[in-house]
């Protein structure tokens, strides 16, 4: 790891005074589990790291009951991925929240890891993480994972001169649930749709995520929907301390029966999080049965165009969102899938 | 080490603290009132200025097992090698050093984390414990313990990171079941694979409350 000079600011402000303008000189330390991995392999060689511990409220995660409207949830970019996954009201009304953030890693990874950096963490490409690999995201000619090693990469790949997989897992949840975050720079504040909030990065100057190399995520706010049902389903090769191989994540109301604001989105197999609308379409209007979520699935991996070694993930997709979909619509029922 | 409170040792000939400033002074935008609203009160703070640490050593405490321990680090020496090649505190094992093994594993105010996956400068004032301080009083903690009576290690180099993580899961559910204790193992590895020991002492623990 290379030496650098630590900061630990007690204000977003004296965070973003320390940031520099341009990629790479700085690094902001939330959890560690992802920086520190990069700075050990010299992909990050940071000059100052900005640790955001030591800012007042940072971690918080509150619930405010709005008048006859379910309630509004901020949840600050601070708080560890074990707060969110423990939160009793939050597993209430968002359980594909709690249980992807459930999911991630093992207990310490949960203990350490924040929103904020699982938002912004850097993508788990072999090629970008090797020291030694000169890759596109590195100021390289090349991605090296398109006719190479690629059986974790993207399989919607059209249009992606790197096929690195968002490897946000509550990136989707939170488009799903119609979030924005709250981000601040030097010019102050603005409010970012999730929807938004994700980039496909080609170059060494850009990131997974469209935030300026001076701006840090405050806070994520939720709104509660009257009658929202939700869920998360990942595909994985291990049950436990993997990334998924393909993810699902859905919300709707459930309106008398039928589902109507269908918002199904993946994650795990582009390079950013994918808002499918063509499975949407499928169960918009509909009681979701059985039939309806296999349609859903169907359409959702429709436009695949995966690579040489992860054609599989294509069908995983369709399987992910049909018992996404099924989850959300049914809460508390034990599924056939489940051991 | 004659006063185990009072704990030292020089670092690698490191005299001088640097101390860098950093330009804080970002006037904060007038506080619109979001609903609800986090990070008041940190945001009244209209300017601060930031002292930096490092890069050459810095003066460190941390209190480990129960002890404060003071030497002089580097910013980038993470928590595991700062209590193994600072402070004599050896009871976390470096094994893979990327945050997937497990060996590492400490107590950080009674939460497991990898050690080597944060700064040694994070953890101050925070209460660490190893696998260490589950030898109080010379009585062994009955995670350890029943390690023992079921034979539940081989070469034991993973061995003190799988108990903190179980001390801990059993602290938090002292009636966790064993599906629940072994949920709360998914971050340790055992590359000798003596799961299946681990299994009987996890059960025989269940049976006693933790």
């Amino acid at each position: 790891m290379k030496e650098f000079t630590y900061y630990q600011p007690k204000s977003v402000d004296g965070a973003i005074g320390l940031l520099d303008a341009k990629w790479g000189k700085t690094e902001l330390l939330g959890g560690g589990t992802d920086l520190l991995d990069l700075t050990k392999e010299y992909v990050a060689q940071p000059d100052k790291v900005i640790s955001l511990t030591g800012i007042a409220n940072f971690a918080d995660i509150q619930v405010a009951p709005q008048t006859g409207k379910g309630s509004v949830v901020l949840i600050g970019a601070g708080a560890r991925l074990a707060a969110i996954a423990d939160h009793a009201h939050l597993q209430k009304i968002f359980p594909a929240l709690t249980t992807a953030a459930g999911m991630i890693g093992g207990p310490q990874i949960r203990n350490m890891g924040t929103l904020g950096g699982n938002l912004c963490q850097r993508n788990r490409c072999w090629y970008f993480r090797d020291e030694h690999v000169h890759c596109l995201l590195k100021g390289g000619q090349k991605c090296f994972a398109l006719d190479g090693e690629n059986q974790y990469h993207a399989i919607f790949t059209q249009g992606h001169k790197c096929v690195i997989v968002s490897p946000s897992t509550l990136g989707p949840v939170l488009i799903a649930l119609d979030a924005t975050a709250e981000v601040q720079g030097p010019k102050g504040k603005r409010t970012l749709e999730l929807a938004k909030f994700f980039f496909a990065p080609s170059g060494e100057n850009e990131r997974e995520h469209v935030l300026a190399p001076n701006e840090v995520v405050l806070s994520v706010k939720i709104p509660e929907k009257e009658g929202t049902r939700n869920a998360s389903y990942e595909v994985r090769q291990k049950q436990s301390y993997d990334w998924p191989l393909v993810q699902a994540a859905v919300a709707f109301k459930a309106d008398g029966g039928k589902a109507t604001g269908v918002k199904i989105v993946l994650g795990h197999v582009a390079p950013t999080p994918l808002v499918v609308e063509a499975a949407a379409k499928e169960v918009e209007g509909k009681e979701v049965t059985d039939a309806v979520a296999t349609a859903a699935g169907k359409a959702a991996a429709k436009d695949a165009k995966p690579l040489s070694q992860n054609g599989y993930k294509v069908k995983l997709v369709e399987v992910a969102v049909k018992r996404a979909l099924l989850t959300a619509a049914n809460p508390g029922k034990r599924q056939y899938w489940e051991v | 080490m004659s006063d185990p409170q009072q704990r030292t040792r020089n670092g690698p000939g490191v005299t001088r603290r640097d101390f860098l400033r950093g330009s804080g002074a970002v006037a904060t935008a007038a506080l619109t009132t979001p609903v609800p609203s986090l990070l008041h009160e940190a945001a009244a703070q209209k300017t601060e200025e930031v002292v930096g640490l490092g890069p050459k050593g810095v003066p460190i405490e941390l209190s480990v097992d129960g002890a404060k321990i003071k030497n002089t680090i580097e910013p980038r020496i993470t928590l595991l090698d700062a209590l193994r090649d600072y402070m004599d505190t050896t009871a976390c094992k470096r094994v893979c050093d990327r945050g997937t093994c497990g060996a590492c594993t400490v107590l950080l105010d009674g939460k497991p984390v990898y050690s080597c996956s944060m700064l040694a400068l994070e953890a101050r004032g925070k209460e660490i414990k190893t696998a260490a301080s589950l030898h109080g009083d010379g009585k062994l903690d009955p995670v350890p313990a029943a390690f023992v009576a079921a034979d539940a290690q081989q070469c034991g180099f993973c061995t003190p990171g799988f108990v903190v993580s179980m001390r801990a899961t059993l602290d938090k559910n002292p009636k966790a079941t064993p599906a629940e204790v072994e949920a709360g193992l998914a971050g340790n590895i055992c590359r000798c694979g003596t799961y299946e020991q681990m299994r009987h002492a996890i059960e025989a623990l269940c049976k006693k409350g933790g």
